[in-house]
């Protein structure tokens, strides 16, 4: 029973939000050239026991996408941020 | 009516003005109101009360509250019926109807009770042993008669007509528990200025206290505590209240009974409300849990926990016995013992320590207690009730007994190995508990941030540690929540009574011969059983559980858990703390489902969508079926009186006549924005930079992954409009999808997306004579070809009856007719339905269902989500050639890979019956002709359909080679219906192939 704190809407019970996943990633150009940095980002994943950055999006209301600091032990909720300003490291 | 001979003539707790009766296997028996089933029956002298799990032997009422092993009843009758529901939890009212369960004929005279003397058989690991390897077949054939021969109540297989409710509530500190350390937090977090919410299992508030005598020192501190937090006008108490679980982000389950007896369905009164209640703060005082002693056939009818047999006494006036004997380790019982005595019982006290405080001793001695100290029970004679045991000298740095047993008559016997903290909540947070060598028990091994714990659940040991405590944790509470509280507690009763140490030696196991000694009355674990799993090896608490079922039944082991883990200590030669402990899981006691469910039952357990022609449809015939959350027509019955009839009907209306189908359905999806040409040029394998507005396209878009995601049609509406139509149940998907792409991955570019599913309806009119029919629907509109050609879009301002309406017609085609969907605003839907059908009159327009709709497009060998399963790639769906070679696409690296351009991928085909009895069926596998017919085949079926207009049974599918097995003969399996039959492999598009009847 997580509850999530929306940019946009507020502190809001996790059922209004849908998973997505690793938050980490960046897409490449779609070119086809690009298949190897693509097999990167689409299935290369860490499990990291710990904080797990990741994509939530406000489906039930604002339908914003949302990059989320959960900690995969305790379920803190460490940091929301939309999803168009994320910076990846 | 009687309430019972064995009842004090005065005090207790209950309310002797308020006489109540229920029903007990059939007999009714006086109660008071305040009355527990458990202490009535105890009233009226019924000890037994139940048959055990396995072996059904005798056994009666051991506890006093949810900790309750036995004597579990079932409630109500026919298909309102709850099973397993424990006596002792159980208010007494009147309407209520009880019947003992787990016996035949009855629990006084149980045939079944043979398993008993079968006992040597049903050791630990008895179905492992007996039934698996060469014997397992045996267990076929045996497990009927075992199962009914084992077991507790049963379950009634009608719907629960009960209504359950749910409410989330806030607040800012939770109180679990109301005995005293639970009143002291929730007193002092009041005076701290908080919100509090307390909590209480019990239908009284008061916990430990509720046991003391009535006028007590204790009691009338009680008194005092309620009245001042009622003053405070900041605390909300929820009685008959049980917090089941502690979950994430200060979540706690709790599940409050309403009032016994007044929960009216039909008045919508709810008969339990499930609080999901969210706590920035948590003060835990769930209290502890007495042990039984071990020793042979202490789970006799008259054994009894010693703070049950005070709790009797002292809350309900009940008299558990009149010749009793108290076994016990610690101080606690010599209270219980005196309680009894009070009463005229004579009582007798076997304490396995060496002594204790002068003070307990004379007080116990002044009451006409008769203490025989470093004194064991070895065992209890007596099959349906208690009628003596004897007792032996014991030394307790041995741990064993030194001398010869002697003989008392009794009627009941009260033991006591101590308390167990009830640390079931933080167990649940995943937090290991931690061993007190001077308890004898676990204690939580900590906290989550904001929780905190107070009471004998962190093994306070005196009223006033309790009382102190819990004012403490509210102190604690308070300075998170940015509050402060006085140091000082101005709460401590002044009465001898808590002066009192209640010291004890932890478990201890005394093991005689000649009857079974219980650990897990519940679930029929014995002394042996524990010796026998550490014998064959099964030594770790977690493989222990198992093999034996330890801990595993209704009760989740509340009074065996710490007795196991003694024994297997004792047997490996560890401290308990060494041999550790399992872990306790939600619920703390049974939860309902129905209280989990709420009223997200029946039609209400999702929202249900229904499109603007929805009543239409139901005055008109239409057999509504669910897709997804939407309703939609599946047939129609004035086609014809049934199914497989109806949609053959309205295909031959579609393929000669005219036909009209509701398409509501679609998602819809407003794409605007300077980039919408780009943004669409991105998302789908084929080109639409260059759509001409007013013209749509059909098109595919694929997963990040290369697997095909969706299909569908998209019209330029304006330079920068466009409008997306996505099949019905990837609707929501692809909004998602489309939104995540533009504000995750293409920040930059400038689109917006809004769904419009609910704004359009949408109606598909598909036949030869369509042109006909939408000219006389519409006179305002050329439908001339070069008006409107193939994929060409319209939006008109209708004239006439419906003036002012807008509407937007795509000619399109799904069914390979001549065909036109007319989208109309949502709130026009029906209206511009049934314009259409009343226009339509001269030319028989008639609606058809989505059977024939699916049928039709089969025909056509058009997808669907049966061939776009999630594992199929353009090129396995026949539709490589539609992806772009000029511009890269989402989804366009990853479809190149290796695994997904093998030649040897099932791809689709067209596929014909043979003969009359070769009729495919969906999921058959598909084989070649000289295939060995096992395995995954080849591929399989996908869609069937009968078509007059081939003549045969049809259907699509997904075949190695695809194509270019055109003609052959394949054979398709169908394992589940026992079926083999032969298929024509065909081209997938099975009329019109070259389009003339759409381009009509």
């Amino acid at each position: 029973m997580l509850r999530i704190q929306c940019p946009y809407c507020g502190l809001r019970d996790h059922e209004e939000f849908s998973y997505f996943g690793d938050a980490t990633k960046t897409y490449p150009p779609l070119d086809a050239q690009f298949h190897d940095q693509w097999v990167e980002a689409v299935y290369m994943r860490d499990n990291p026991k710990g904080i797990h950055t990741e994509f939530w999006q406000h489906s039930m209301a604002c339908r914003r996408w949302l990059v989320v600091k959960r900690h995969t032990v305790t379920h803190d909720i460490l940091a929301v941020m939309p999803a168009r300003e994320r910076l990846v490291s | 009516m009687s309430a019972g001979m064995f009842r004090t003539r005065t005090g207790g707790r209950i309310r002797r003005d308020q006489p109540v009766s229920f029903g007990f296997d059939g007999t009714s028996l006086g109660a008071y109101t305040g009355d527990t089933v458990a202490s009535t029956l105890l009233a009226h002298g019924i000890h037994l009360v139940a048959r055990s799990f396995k072996y059904h032997r005798p056994r009666g009422i051991l506890a006093a509250g949810v900790e309750e092993p036995n004597a579990l009843l079932t409630v109500g009758q026919g298909d309102a019926r709850e099973p397993n529901i424990a006596a002792t939890t159980l208010e007494a009212h009147d309407g209520l109807t009880t019947h003992t369960q787990n016996a035949w004929p009855s629990v006084g005279f149980d045939l079944m009770a043979i398993n008993s003397l079968l006992s040597p058989i049903f050791v630990a690991g008895f179905y492992y042993k007996t039934f698996m390897g060469p014997t397992r077949k045996a267990w076929m054939f045996y497990e009927y008669f075992i199962r009914r021969a084992a077991g507790l109540g049963t379950a009634s297989q009608a719907p629960d007509t009960d209504r359950y409710d749910w409410q989330h509530g806030f607040t800012d500190l939770l109180v679990i528990g109301s005995g005293p350390a639970g009143l002291s937090a929730a007193l002092g977090a009041a005076r701290a200025g908080m919100e509090v919410t307390l909590v209480e299992q019990d239908f009284e508030l008061g916990g430990s206290v509720l046991c003391q005598p009535v006028g007590s020192a204790q009691d009338r501190w009680l008194e005092q505590m309620l009245s001042d937090i009622e003053a405070t006008g900041k605390v909300r108490i929820l009685t008959r209240a049980s917090a089941f679980g502690l979950y994430d982000g200060n979540t706690v389950g709790v599940i409050e009974r309403t009032a016994p007896g007044r929960a009216d369905a039909k008045a919508g009164v709810p008969r339990q409300r499930l609080h999901i209640v969210r706590a920035a703060s948590i003060v835990m005082a769930c209290g502890a849990i007495e042990r039984p002693l071990v020793f042979a056939g202490n789970d006799r009818p008259g054994v009894m926990l010693s703070g049950a047999v005070g709790t009797y006494v002292n809350r309900y006036g009940v008299v558990p016995g009149r010749q009793a004997m108290f076994a016990t380790n610690n101080d606690a019982a010599y209270l219980d013992a005196i309680a009894l005595a009070g009463t005229g019982a004579k009582v007798l006290l076997a304490d396995l320590r060496k002594g204790t405080g002068q003070p307990l001793l004379a007080r116990a001695r002044a009451a006409g207690v008769e203490v025989q100290l470093a004194t064991a029970i070895t065992h209890v004679q007596g099959a349906h009730r208690v009628r003596g045991c004897t007792l032996a000298p014991f030394d307790i740095d041995q741990g064993r007994v030194i001398g010869a047993g002697v003989r008392h008559t009794v009627d009941l016997v009260a033991m006591s190995a101590g308390w167990t903290p009830t640390l079931h909540l933080t167990s649940h947070r995943g937090i290991k508990p931690v061993y007190r060598a001077e308890l004898g028990s676990f204690i939580p091994g900590g906290f989550d941030k904001g929780h905190f714990g107070a009471g004998s659940m962190m093994g306070a040991q005196t009223l006033a540690d309790a009382i102190q405590g819990g004012w403490e944790a509210a102190r604690e509470a308070a300075a998170s929540n940015g509050k402060s509280l006085s140091a000082i507690c101005p709460l401590a009763p002044d009465d001898g009574d808590t002066d009192l140490g209640f010291s004890s030696v932890g478990p201890i196991i005394v093991d005689k011969p000649g009857d079974k000694s219980f650990v897990d009355f519940q679930s029929d674990v014995s002394v042996d059983d524990v010796t026998l799993a550490h014998l064959e090896g099964y030594q770790s608490v977690e493989h222990l559980k198992r093999y034996t079922t330890l801990g595993m039944g209704t009760d989740q082991g509340k009074t065996s858990n710490l007795n196991g883990l003694a024994v297997m200590a004792a047997r490996r030669g560890l401290g308990i703390q060494d041999v550790g402990t399992t872990t306790f899981r939600p619920p703390y006691t049974p939860a309902t489902i129905g209280a989990l469910a709420g009223r997200s039952v029946a039609a209400h357990l999702q929202p249900v969508r229904r499109t603007a022609m929805h009543d239409w449809h139901l005055r008109h015939g239409g057999i509504m079926m669910e897709a997804g959350l939407w309703m939609r027509p599946l047939w129609f019955n004035t086609s014809a009186a049934t199914l497989s009839e109806a949609y053959k009907a309205e295909m031959d209306i579609v393929r000669e006549q005219v036909g009209m189908a509701d398409v509501s359905t679609l998602g819809k999806i407003d794409v605007q924005g300077p980039d919408a040409a780009e943004f669409l040029n991105r998302v789908y394998v084929n080109g639409f930079a260059k759509l001409p507005v007013g013209k749509a396209r059909y098109g595919f878009m694929l997963r990040e992954d290369g697997i095909v995601m969706d299909d569908g049609t998209t019209s330029r509406i304006g330079e920068t409009e466009f409008f997306m139509t996505t099949t019905t149940a990837q609707a929501g998907k692809v909004m998602s999808h489309l939104e995540f792409l533009l504000q995750v991955v293409w920040p930059e570019l400038r689109v917006t997306v809004a769904s419009v599913s609910d704004q359009w309806a949408a109606m598909s009119l598909a036949g030869p004579k369509t042109r006909d029919v939408m000219r006389a629907a519409f006179p305002e509109v050329d439908f001339g070809t070069e008006a409107i050609p193939h994929m060409g879009v319209l939006d008109v301002t209708l004239a006439g009856a419906l003036a002012g309406v807008r509407i937007r017609i795509i000619r399109l085609t799904f069914s390979g007719e001549l065909a036109y969907e007319v989208y109309a605003p949502t709130h026009y839907g029906h209206r511009v339905w049934e314009h259409l059908l009343e226009q339509g009159k001269p030319w028989k327009l008639r609606p058809y269902g989505l059977e024939a709709l699916g049928s039709l497009r089969i025909e056509k060998g058009h997808v669907v989500g049966s061939e776009m399963d999630g594992r199929t790639t353009l090129d396995d769906l026949g539709m490589g050639k539609m992806a772009s070679k000029i511009k890269p696409f989402w989804g366009d690296a990853l479809r190149r890979s290796e695994h997904l351009v093998r030649t040897d991928r099932p791809t689709l085909v067209g596929l014909e019956a043979t003969g009359p009895d070769a009729a495919p069926s969906i999921g058959s596998i598909l084989f070649f002709a000289d295939d060995a017919i096992q395995g995954h085949g080849r591929g399989h079926i996908t869609s069937t359909t009968y078509s007059k207009s081939v003549g045969k049974s049809i259907g699509l599918g997904l075949l190695q080679g695809g194509i270019a097995h055109v003609g052959q003969e394949i054979i398709a399996a169908s394992p589940v219906h026992g079926r083999q039959y032969r298929l024509r492999v065909v081209d997938p598009c099975f009329l019109d192939a070259d389009g003339e009847r759409y381009r009509a």
